[in-house]
């Protein structure tokens, strides 16, 4: 069976593979919803799946992102910060500026991927490790954000920017969580079809390794801190739309729950193993833990207990898997 | 000198790793007071007997006496309480902490709770002084001269009352006057009842500094000298020996064309300085030396892994020089490195991904890589250079030969004119290796010029037509097939 389904190859048979080593995750995922079906009456419906959807784009969007950065041994704490940055740039230049969104927007994520274009290079040409680069970056976005309105939030955006995030086209899809779908299909394509995306999980396995096979290591590892920060500056957009304002104090600690998402999934802290497959169900484990906890009225102080245990949980029962 | 009875006696020690055995039954006896030195090529056994007797390696067979008792250490540890010192080549020193912290680190003197480091500074200043040291304890390792660093771990040894050292090429990386620091030193040693095993590579310092002799080869100890005194000429010949097992394929004839020439080619870091050679189309070109002689350096500066301080590259009469792997590829120059694990292969991902990884561009369609593709190039290369595994499988689980052929492979697909092998078969059992060597020679036939760096004597001569020696940094002389034997390689190498 195993045999046949690697030998299909197919385009479902690619992405069924791209979840490989995901399998722990997935059923942990699977354990979750049984539970939460049995504990609360209100966990399976459609109604509350697609809330859980609306509430896990921000982060879905920054941990695929966050994947690649960890795939080539990396780490980007930066994407918080930078998601804020990106927040009030859009602010400032619609509401304040008066510049329009079509513009905006893409100034906005210009300025994010700027970030992490200092930082891949701060990493590869002055040979800072990535948690001290990112670290900085992280400090440097978050007081840029903040000198744009002196700490003050934005509102006054277009009537329309927040029906992206409530209006649900065809009863199913609000436009933020079709933003995040095509990432996450845009991701995988990537990760396991492209040059590109393949290259990366040379570079986690073994950076010299890769070098020394013909690989430019230092342009890929700019270009994944690039598209991190743009992807940052993305959710950043989509929580603006969300919350129809912009404030300089968003996304405090997002950067860990990124992280947390990536690790969950199966993405080893080391590189070179895991992937987006991996991420979006660790996405779907906190999303569907919070949801559940909050239909449970589980208190939010207790449900930081609970993720911690998770993700404890995930990364020895992985490391317990690997040692077999 | 017979009737003193030995601090340390080996009896038939062996020792394999997996089925390869390494180590073949030694005998061996050290008395109190002497300088025994322990001689052999690169590979003949000397760091895994020196690694068994302070405690890092455990033997598979045979006895070991410390002072008349059984001696079997588990690790480092209970072997440096016995008194069994070893200072390594690669110094052990933590360079941001005191002389007298890295004396004592992990078994500081305490006095009431807290480290006493008064008595530290004490006893480290008096354990320096032993060995003739006038620098003051509470100074920082960094900055030190190596021979004074290599001082200051033998000083940490006599902490321990060692009774037994084991200096394992400890000149290496001195110079003439630091060497005679280190010979006064241990000369001071010897009159103190000390033990010491001394492994050099350096063979006109053994008539200096040792009372006896020990050559050992492929795992077995060959010869003992009751003298140091002996001419180097003998040393070399017992050293390099003669062993009919291996067998080396028909070495195909290279053609006019210079395929490859280096000129004057020098290292920033100095590893190697002018070398200028060139290597023929279809020809086998070996290179030779000890430990540390710049070899691998060499060839990864050539194949643009390193980066290079002056001298150039020529491929085909044309200028090349390359400053990146990338680069070199690009030109037809591969390198298939020295360390696998670490440089050849990502060990966790598998052999179909690993071939990929170096023919990526051959294999996508407009930067798109079908999984059918990568499976059916792989599969190809799996077949085309004999791996004995499947597309699937991780590296990790190939054996060494396997796993060096999946190098080989994934760089012969790209049908390189320069192919530089450095350390083809080290760690590759014996069978394995014919047919590593049958690979280089079908190479040299398809008229690629070929670079063998070999530590492993009658390897570089069985599959060279010519061979470079070099000997720290400097390239002492190239020798054609006819004139090139063990002994005249060895004495450039050592020169």
């Amino acid at each position: 069976m195993l045999a046949t389904a690697t030998e299909r190859q197919g385009f479902a048979g690619g992405m069924l593979q791209s979840m490989r080593g995901a399998t722990g995750p997935l059923l942990g995922l699977i354990v979750l919803c049984l539970f939460l079906t049995f504990a609360s009456d209100k966990f399976l419906s459609i109604r509350n799946f697609l809330n859980v959807l609306d509430q896990i784009t921000v982060l879905g969007i920054m941990a695929v992102g966050m994947t690649m950065v960890i795939l080539i041994g990396g780490i980007d704490l930066a994407v918080g910060s930078v998601m804020a940055l990106a927040m009030m740039v859009l602010g400032y230049l619609n509401v304040v500026a008066g510049v329009p969104m079509w513009i905006a927007i893409p100034l906005a994520l210009l300025v994010a991927s700027l970030n992490g274009l200092v930082a891949g290079l701060l990493i590869t040409r002055f040979n800072v490790p990535a948690f001290i680069a990112t670290l900085a970056m992280m400090s440097i976005a978050r007081g840029l954000a903040n000198m744009i309105t002196d700490g003050q939030q934005i509102i006054g955006f277009p009537a329309w920017f927040n029906t992206m995030a409530i209006v649900r086209f065809g009863g199913f899809l609000t436009l933020t969580v079709a933003v995040m779908l095509v990432v996450f299909v845009v991701g995988l394509l990537y990760q396991r079809y492209r040059h590109g995306g393949r290259v990366l999980y040379a570079i986690g396995g073994n950076a010299e390794v890769a070098r020394l096979a013909g690989i430019n290591v230092q342009r890929a590892t700019v270009l994944v801190y690039v598209v991190c920060s743009l992807l940052a500056g993305l959710s950043g957009m989509v929580l603006a739309a969300r919350l129809d304002s912009v404030q300089p104090s968003s996304g405090v600690s997002y950067e860990l729950d990124a992280i947390a998402a990536v690790v969950i999934g199966g993405t080893s802290l080391s590189g070179g193993t895991g992937g987006i497959g991996g991420t979006i169900i660790g996405v779907l484990i906190i999303g569907i833990l919070r949801n559940g906890l909050n239909l449970l009225s589980v208190s939010p102080f207790m449900q930081q207990v609970i993720i911690g245990g998770v993700i404890v949980l995930a990364v020895t029962a992985e490391t317990y898997r690997k040692r077999k | 000198m017979t009737t003193r009875s030995p601090i340390l006696s080996l009896r038939g020690i062996q020792k394999s790793y997996g089925p390869i055995r390494v180590l073949h039954g030694v005998d061996l006896d050290i008395y109190p007071g002497e300088v025994v030195a322990l001689l052999g090529e690169n590979g003949a056994g000397k760091s895994t007997l020196s690694n068994i007797v302070s405690g890092t390696v455990q033997p598979s067979a045979g006895e070991m006496t410390w002072l008349g008792a059984a001696y079997a250490p588990a690790n480092p540890r209970a072997a440096m309480d016995e008194g069994v010192g070893m200072i390594h080549q690669e110094l052990k020193l933590l360079p941001k902490l005191s002389i007298a912290e890295n004396v004592f680190v992990g078994r500081y003197p305490m006095k009431a709770g807290r480290v006493d480091r008064r008595a530290m500074e004490e006893r480290a200043r008096s354990s320096l002084k032993r060995l003739g040291l006038e620098i003051s304890p509470d100074r920082l390792v960094e900055g030190l001269s190596t021979g004074k660093q290599q001082l200051i771990e033998i000083a940490k040894a006599l902490t321990l009352n060692a009774r037994l050292l084991i200096l394992d090429e400890p000149t290496a990386a001195l110079g003439g006057e630091e060497t005679q620091l280190l010979f006064q030193q241990i000369e001071r040693l010897k009159a103190d009842g000390v033990g010491i095993i001394y492994i050099s590579h350096r063979l006109e310092e053994i008539r200096q500094i040792a009372d006896r002799v020990v050559v050992m080869r492929d795992g077995a100890k060959v010869q003992e000298f009751d003298s140091g005194d002996v001419p180097i000429r003998t040393i070399v010949e017992a050293m390099v020996g003669r062993s009919l097992e291996r067998m080396f394929p028909a070495l195909p004839t290279p053609r006019e064309e210079v395929t490859l020439e280096v000129r004057d080619l020098t290292s920033p870091t100095n590893a190697f300085r002018n070398i200028s050679f060139s290597v023929c189309k279809g020809e086998v070109f070996g290179i030779a030396g000890l430990m540390g002689a710049g070899r691998t350096e060499l060839v990864r500066a050539i194949t643009g892994a390193d980066p290079i301080s002056g001298g150039e590259i020529l491929l085909n009469g044309k200028a090349v020089t390359p400053r990146s792997p990338i680069e070199a590829i690009r030109a037809g120059m591969v390198l298939v490195p020295e360390d696998r694990k670490l440089q050849g292969v990502v060990l966790d991902h598998s052999i179909a991904e690993n071939i990929g990884y170096a023919n990526l561009g051959a294999i996508a369609r407009n930067g798109w890589v079908s999984s059918r593709r990568l499976k059916q190039f792989a599969d190809e290369c799996i077949r085309k250079f004999g791996v004995k595994g499947r597309g699937h499988q991780d590296a990790g689980e190939l054996s060494g030969g396997n796993q060096q052929k999946v190098v080989l492979a994934k760089w012969l697909a790209r049908k390189p004119q320069v192919v530089v092998l450095d350390e083809p078969t080290r760690g590759i059992d014996v069978g394995a290796r014919s047919s590593i060597y049958d690979l280089i020679m079908d190479l040299a036939r398809q008229g690629v010029a070929v670079i063998v760096v070999s530590s492993d004597l009658e390897e570089v001569l069985g599959v060279s037509n010519r061979i470079m020696v070099m000997a720290q940094g400097r390239q002492t002389g190239i020798l054609d097939r006819e004139e090139a034997n063990d002994v005249s390689v060895m004495e450039l190498a050592t020169s």
